[in-house]
């Protein structure tokens, strides 16, 4: 219940006064936001103001790095943003191994590049379902969880965990692949196919869906470049960022595969990007698959207590929703000095309150979808 | 011979008793549809899905609705502090009884029904424009400012989209010259190709008139991809927040039974009624096949589509959708007036 | 004018393509499994809580308490102690609790373990009303199953599926191999066991089922 001495009278652009109420959106949501909170000063229909209040799931995962020893922290890198954990890991491993100046085997690496974009897939799908179930399709989400079982079945076969995966390894793998996994991969990439075309046709042809997406949370590429969006945000307002074609790592530069970018800036475009980078990562997938190299999974020599060298190392990787990077300070002892996590959500995340400005308050929650925020990649 | 046999059964009884004993028939009718109408939509939104719905209570789930009915009656029904009593409480009724009534005019079979009233179709609509208030009234007596809100989109999408429904409508009463929901069916007499949705050498856009309708249909109950008023929420539950128990319960049987006359109607007006394309089954068998196929396309829809903006729903309406109403009865007028002088 | 039109041409149609999709997904199969009247078998790799690992020559424990694992552990749920028996060459375990709920099962321990003392196990039944449940002493389970091999040896042992009752017992009790389904199933239904594995073998080595 709105009480009387809540509605303030605000000035609008115009100088004239207005009334606002302040309501709350979360942090527990009926759609699959996570424990966001965001403090909305409405005018009627159109936000005036809103407030993110991040912070209600901040598990001191920083703070935790610095008292675990590196391979101690590899479990809470698959933590951070639960959806596409293996590229998270891949972030921390990356930055250890760069520092102590590991040198991985390729069969490792072309085996991290084909997990990594399982990961990304079927993160993929977890947001084409929840977005639309915030607009209130419920149906497509069935579909996505059906494709993304598969996805999670292989993983499972060769990791035993099926969504924080601890698989990667300093220096290599726990594990390697075995045949059913290679097998089941290429099945999935052919049956994955087929599949995108009739969520085409669902959904992203659907004239319903056209009308609550196009035009609606336009953001512009300074607005990006102001707040630090990477990801869909940016490539769907026309900037071609994309970590694996600007700083490539791991085997990135061997696959033939675009970087889909929209020139429309608006929810649409962010969707269209997520949808195209889906079939982008089934080429690279068949790509990496032909091209596996056999060999061993691990360096031959990892010291059992490593220490890096004192320093300040960084490794940035593209995770499903941006640029994640990792930097670890180090003062040459067992336990880091410093673990910095600059994770994409955040920054997601801050122009949701200049981008939604003056809009109406479903188009908002439309625009928030389109960003795709976990928000344990928020608050680490 | 079957029409014989209904004549002989139901055409001899004192008119009062006959009048009561369809009134609880149509009542029964209505209680079980509004139950199991919800083991459809839930079978159904699973099957779309690729899951299996509700299993376990029953033999295929068949139980659910009962299940369901008993926790909701169990219940508190608990009326908000400061709320209008009187109001609050007769919103939910008030929401039935219109569906209920109307439903006494529907020729479910050849002598089949309950009143057979000249002014069928009119009661029908002036019946359903009590639905809006129903609403209008459960919002306000709530006392809670979402649900007033809630309530006031409602209140501009129905009408919005009576218009068009009364548009085509009269359409109708135009193309068959009566208001006689009986007269309408028996006119349909003959193959499939006698029924409305066909009579297209009367009115040239004849299946468009059809989907203005549904669509219609659809907006008028408050069904996806029109239910901007019960799921809008991303903050709340809409018009029916406050209520709890089995005044929630009312809304939601008041919801199918509006669908169930929706498609009915759709069913005697377009759809031939209970004329049979082959004279096999007895009349009534006919009527609830296609009516229950229309259900299902009810339910199709939903599980299909998102739902639309707030104002892309009025857009469709005011920008569309009575545009092509009006133009198919002045059309529909022309070819009257020209062809069939 | 004529661009509106074809505009709502095309909006129309894809309504009907996309409820195309959906009646045609509606005829399919469905594509859940019907738990608990039916299990999945879980892969070889799956990672269920750790267990330690029988030496098939003397029948007791591999692991010697050289607490590399306890070490290794980023959440502090190992503990192990051990004590070098008379007559005895090795220490040998006597004491290894797994504190499961702060467990992250990312397999720390046992890749640190050198002799292979310790596996993941697959259960995953392991739904409890009671916290008591999930501190494991895997010990005392090694003991247990041990026992019962002996007891059972050179009869066939029964099917797992029946030692599990209600939920207040997790189905991690000794004796249950992975692999073989052990539901808590409602009372009402009856219960259609199908047991994915093969008869359960006592304690042997990594299975592959």
């Amino acid at each position: 219940m709105i009480v009387k001495d809540q509605l303030k009278t605000e000035l609008s652009a115009d100088g004239a006064p207005r009334e606002t109420f302040v309501i709350n959106l979360g942090p527990q949501h009926p759609a699959t936001h996570g424990v966001l909170r965001v403090k909305m000063t409405m005018d009627g229909e159109y936000i005036v103001r809103a407030e993110p209040v991040c912070g209600y799931i901040h598990r001191m995962q920083e703070k935790m790095g610095e008292n675990r020893t590196y391979a101690q922290f590899l479990p809470n890198t698959s933590r951070i943003d639960y959806l596409s954990a293996m590229t998270y890991t891949h972030g921390f491993v990356g930055a250890v191994e760069r520092a102590a100046k590991l040198q991985v085997p390729p069969r490792a690496e072309y085996i991290r590049v084909i997990t990594s974009e399982l990961n990304r897939i079927s993160s993929h799908l977890v947001w084409w379902g929840a977005f639309l179930m915030d607009l209130g399709g419920f149906t497509p989400m069935l579909y996505a969880f059906d494709d993304r079982e598969k996805i999670l079945d292989l993983l499972e076969g060769i990791t035993g965990s099926r969504l924080t995966y601890s698989y990667y390894r300093i220096g290599g793998l726990y594990n390697d692949v075995d045949d059913t996994f290679i097998n089941g991969t290429r099945a999935f990439v052919a049956q994955m196919r087929p599949r995108l075309k009739m969520y085409r046709d669902l959904v992203t042809d659907n004239i319903i869906f056209r009308k609550r997406l196009i035009d609606i949370g336009p953001i512009s590429k300074e607005m990006c470049r102001k707040y630090g969006a990477t990801g869909p945000v940016i490539r769907g307002s026309g900037v071609p960022y994309d970590v694996r074609r600007i700083e490539p790592y791991s085997v990135y530069s061997e696959f033939d595969f675009i970087i889909p970018t929209f020139e429309e800036c608006d929810s649409m475009a962010r969707y269209l990007v997520r949808m195209e980078e889906m079939a982008q990562s089934l080429r690279i997938i068949e790509q990496a698959l032909d091209k596996l190299p056999a060999g061993p999974v691990m360096v031959e020599k990892v010291p059992r207590v490593l220490k890096l060298p004192a320093g300040d190392y960084c490794y940035a990787v593209e995770a499903a929703r941006g640029r994640f990077s990792v930097r670890i300070v180090s003062d040459n002892k067992e336990i880091p000095y410093r673990v910095k996590l600059r994770t994409p959500s955040l920054s997601n995340l801050s122009l949701f309150e200049e981008a939604s400005q003056g809009m109406l308050l479903p188009d908002a929650l439309a625009l928030m979808g389109s960003l795709d925020l976990v928000i344990p990649d928020i608050d680490r | 011979m079957i029409q014989a046999i209904q004549h002989s059964l139901f055409a001899w009884w004192p008119e009062p008793l006959r009048l009561v004993l369809f009134l609880v028939a149509i009542l029964s009718f209505v209680g079980l549809n509004a139950a199991y109408l919800v083991w459809v939509e839930r079978k159904g939104a699973g099957r779309f899905q690729r899951r299996p719905g509700p299993t376990e209570v029953g033999y295929a789930g068949l139980l659910q609705p009962i299940a369901d009915a008993l926790k909701l009656m169990t219940k508190q029904l608990i009326v908000p502090a400061g709320a209008d009593t009187t109001l609050f409480r007769l919103a939910p009724l008030l929401m039935m009884s219109p569906a209920l009534m109307s439903l006494a005019v529907i020729p479910w079979g050849q002598s089949l029904a309950a009143r057979n009233i000249n002014v069928g179709l009119l009661m029908i609509f002036a019946f359903g424009a009590i639905n809006v208030m129903a609403i209008m009234l459960g919002g306000w007596s709530s006392r809670n400012k979402y649900a007033i809100i809630s309530a006031a989109r409602v209140v501009s999408q129905n009408v919005a989209y009576e218009i068009p429904m009364l548009l085509v409508v009269i359409t109708m009463i135009m193309v068959t010259g009566t208001m006689n929901l009986t007269e309408i069916v028996t006119q349909q007499a003959g193959g499939f190709w006698h029924w409305n949705l066909f009579r297209v050498w009367v009115n040239p856009l004849m299946p468009a008139t059809f989907l203005i309708f549904f669509t219609c249909m659809l907006a008028e109950t408050n069904r996806a991809p029109f239910d901007m008023a019960e799921a809008e929420s991303e903050l709340v539950a809409g018009a029916y927040t406050e209520y709890a128990g089995m005044g929630f319960g009312v809304f939601f049987m008041a919801e199918y039974a509006n669908i169930l006359l929706g498609c009915a109607l759709g069913t005697a007006l377009f759809l031939g009624g209970w004329q049979s394309p082959v004279g096999i089954l007895p009349g009534v068998v006919w009527f609830l096949l296609k009516m229950y196929f229309l259900i299902f396309s009810v339910v199709w829809i939903r599980w299909t589509f998102p739902r639309t903006q707030f104002y892309g729903l009025l857009n469709l309406s005011w920008k569309i959708l009575i545009p092509v109403s009006l133009v198919t009865l002045l059309l529909t007028s022309a070819m009257m007036k020209l062809v069939h002088a | 004018m004529k661009n509106s039109l074809k505009e709502f041409a095309t909006g129309f149609n894809s309504l009907l393509v996309g409820m195309r999709v959906t009646i045609r997904q509606f005829f399919r199969p469905t594509v859940t499994v019907h738990y608990p009247h039916e299990t999945l078998k879980m892969p070889p790799r799956f990672r269920g809580h750790i267990e330690l690992v029988r030496d098939p020559q003397t029948g007791k424990a591999l692991c010697f308490a050289c607490k590399l694992c306890e070490r290794a552990c980023p959440s502090d749920c190992i503990s192990v102690e051990g004590a070098k028996l008379e007559g005895a060459k090795k220490r040998s375990v006597t004491n290894y609790i797994l504190d499961f709920t702060k467990c992250s099962l990312c397999g720390s321990c046992v890749e640190a373990c050198r002799d292979g003392a310790i596996r993941f196990s697959r259960e995953y039944n392991l739904a409890s009303t009671d916290k008591a449940d999930y501190i494991m002493d895997l010990f005392k389970r090694l003991e247990n199953e041990s026992l019962e091999a002996e007891g059972n040896a050179g009869q066939p042992s029964p099917p797992a599926g029946a030692v599990v009752g209600q939920a207040s017992s997790p189905a991690g009790s000794p004796g249950v191999p992975p692999g073989v389904p052990a539901p808590t199933a409602p009372p009402a239904p009856p219960q259609a066991e199908v047991p994915k594995a093969g008869q359960p073998k006592p304690a042997s080595p990594p299975q592959t089922t």
